[in-house]
């Protein structure tokens, strides 16, 4: 199992905080900001998912998918997009949606059972979150297609786990990608699990990347807990979409610290010792901290003052989720069809008067 | 005007489609260089190049799944299905998303495309060709479904299809793809989606129906017409959204209806028809309301399909039924 991680084709910054040679080379060429940056997203993005653990253990937010153990996967490849690229999300991409733009508010409706929660601001091209398994691939490889039909330099990516590559959909997006060279990212976070199912459960070939080759596209299997990483694969892949040689298939190698969601209970199906070593020694955030902190570029005061700081923007968000009032129940009718036909207007001024009765 | 086959309607729609808006995408398998196996899209190939009518690989999730991406960033795809009967492996990007899309984004993305797809059988075609299971996606909220029974039809109603904005099923009975002729007009002009069409006007009981079945219909009719059993035949064109109104006030003329479909019986359109004429027209019912459609077994291999299809036979049946209740 934990033979796995030897096999990337990528990594820079190594799980205690040193840099490979490579790493330095590609480290000394950042600015102190986007390394800054890495480092300040992953703590948002951390501190935003253990409240939202916290919140559904008091019944305050629906069942959560929690990603802690998963942001240089995230952050990583979501600081390499533009805002004019499509996002295609699945359910666990809190820390993507949060950098492109999704208010935290926002994020809470979504698991609070509220609509609202799927609606991107204007100019924000992330859509809802996809919940059946493996089906946002196709459709990001279809927006990337408009793009290119359209002349236009945006690309798009679909952000899936490694227990989507056993479905159809991988294989058909996959698939038209590579017979079209259409610029589209396929941006794989594998956690090792789907839910309770281990990876060798999913596929006899030992890694993700690999399968590039059946579609001729571009596959990396890069350290996904390596923020570095993560970004300069991410970068690639966009470069290459963007100049029209194609996709890539990008497997970022990465661990799910907790369960799959709050209703699981991951203590069934992975051993102690292996969930220690991901926990102890390969946490994505100890590492960049460190050499942060090796590097000069940040303090023990700086690291409080950043951690209070997200904690005040979550609560404040928590506040606002818990204080906007759910819509009407005649919104169910909202938004269905552009008109409403003739059958579902009689619907719901039936609802509406049944409301009435009631009250 | 032209005089054209329901084909060719639908031909003639994807070319004007394809001239007036450059967002139009026509994708699937065999539509391009093969024109369609069907020749539904004969020369659009040549004519609008290989970035307007694509030839995918065989796969009917991608190719939904790539309309839907499509029509999420701004294009307006029309997509086909080769066969009603290998719609079903899109049928999850098609229910799941196409169909739920703008009420999951609250109107940000409404998933603007149509989904095209021969129907039907009667016309001695391989396994598992012939299926229609339109009650499927009539079933599901957010999805339109129309089907025509005319070449005029076949392309103001494609043309109203590609225009909505909502996701639109769009099914071509291939029995009568070719079965007669009817003047088309040229340009663009729409038949708006909802709206069902009087095929024959008459007094005693309305036929309602669609697709390849209107025809047996009208045979049905002309024979009761010549017992002295007036029928009036509706084609309703549009089964979601359903013109009710034109289904209620017939029925409320005539007090007697039998509906018509190649599907099977149970939980087909007929029952939801049914239903809705029992809540809406039962004061006016002279008789309990009759269905004559395909049976409760799968479609069967073609050596079978007469038996298994609507006849007129068997609607005449059904009309002496409710006149004689």
């Amino acid at each position: 199992m934990f033979k796995l991680m030897d096999r990337v084709d990528r990594q820079h910054i190594l799980p205690d905080g040193d840099l490979s040679s490579e790493g330095r080379e590609v480290w000394g060429k950042l600015s102190k900001n986007r390394k800054l940056d890495f480092y300040r997203w992953m703590i948002r993005v951390r501190t935003f998912d253990r409240r939202a653990v916290i919140l559904q253990r008091q019944g305050r937010i629906g069942t959560y998918a929690p990603l802690e153990g998963q942001e240089a996967a995230q952050v990583g490849s979501a600081l390499a997009l533009s805002e004019e690229d499509w996002i295609f999300p699945s359910y666990r991409e809190h820390g993507v949606a949060m950098i492109a733009g999704m208010p935290l508010t926002k994020i809470l409706l979504y698991w609070m059972g509220r609509v609202e929660g799927n609606l991107a601001p204007t100019g924000v091209r992330l859509l809802p979150p996809y919940v059946p398994i493996a089906t946002q691939m196709p459709q990001a490889m279809g927006a990337a297609w408009a793009s290119r039909l359209k002349r236009e330099s945006s690309i798009a990516v679909a952000y899936f786990g490694d227990g989507a590559t056993s479905e159809g959909d991988f294989h058909e997006a996959c698939n038209f990608a590579g017979v079209f060279r259409l610029p589209v990212i396929f941006l794989c976070q594998n956690n090792h699990y789907a839910i309770s199912v281990p990876f060798t459960r999913q596929s006899a070939v030992p890694t993700v990347a690999e399968r590039a080759a059946a579609y001729n596209i571009r596959g990396i299997r890069v350290d996904g807990n390596d923020v570095l990483a993560v970004y300069t694969a991410m970068e690639e892949a966009v470069s290459c979409a963007r100049n029209g040689e194609g996709a890539t298939l990008i497997e970022a190698v990465t661990y799910r610290k907790g369960a799959h969601t709050t209703a699981d209970d991951a203590t069934r199906y992975r051993e102690p010792a292996e969930v220690e070593e991901w926990v102890r020694n390969r946490d994505p955030i100890f590492r960049l901290e460190k050499l942060l902190k090796t590097e000069g570029l940040l303090t023990e005061a700086e690291i409080r003052e950043w951690e209070e700081h997200c904690a005040e923007k979550v609560e404040q968000a928590v506040k606002e989720a818990e204080s906007s009032l759910a819509p009407p129940a005649d919104h169910l009718f909202a938004h269905v069809y552009e008109t409403l036909p003739p059958e579902l207007r009689r619907q719901q001024a039936e609802l509406s008067q049944e409301g009435k009765q009631d009250g | 005007m032209a005089e054209k086959t329901l084909v060719q309607g639908i031909h003639d729609g994807l070319r004007t489609a394809l001239g007036q808006y450059e967002e139009v995408v026509v994708l699937g398998e065999d539509v391009g260089k093969n024109g369609g196996v069907f020749r539904a899209t004969e020369g659009l190939w040549e004519e609008f190049g290989d970035e307007r009518v694509i030839d995918t690989p065989l796969a009917e999730a991608g190719i939904v799944g790539a309309a839907i991406g499509m029509a999420v960033n701004g294009l307006r795809p029309v997509a086909e299905i080769q066969f009603m009967g290998f719609i079903y492996p899109a049928f999850e990007q098609i229910v799941t998303h196409a169909a739920r899309l703008r009420t999951r984004t609250q109107g940000q993305y409404p998933a603007s495309l149509v989904i095209r797809a021969p129907y039907g059988g009667g016309i001695r075609a391989p396994e598992l060709h012939s299926d229609s299971t339109e009650s499927l996606f009539v079933h599901t909220p957010g999805l339109k479904v129309v089907v025509p029974s005319t070449p005029a039809d076949a392309k103001g109603l494609l043309l109203a299809s590609i225009r909505d904005p909502d996701p639109v099923i769009y099914l071509e009975p291939m029995k009568i793809y070719r079965s007669f002729r009817e003047e088309v007009p040229e340009g663009w002009y729409e038949v708006p989606i909802g709206k069902a069409r009087k095929v024959r006007e008459g007094d005693d009981v309305t036929l309602i129906t669609w697709g390849a079945m209107v025809p047996v219909a009208q045979r049905a009719a002309r024979s009761c017409a010549e017992r002295g059993i007036s029928c009036e035949v509706l084609d309703l064109r549009s089964l979601y959204p359903l013109d009710e109104e034109a289904v209620i006030a017939s029925v409320k003329k005539t007090g007697r209806a039998v509906i018509i479909h190649e599907a099977p019986k149970t939980a087909g359109m007929g029952a939801e028809l049914a239903a809705r004429i029992h809540e809406l027209a039962f004061l006016w019912m002279e008789a309990p309301v009759e269905r004559v459609t395909g049976y409760d077994v799968p479609v069967p291999m073609f050596a079978l399909e007469d038996e298994f299809l609507p006849s007129p036979g068997r609607i005449e049946a059904a009309v002496r039924k409710v006149i004689h209740f």
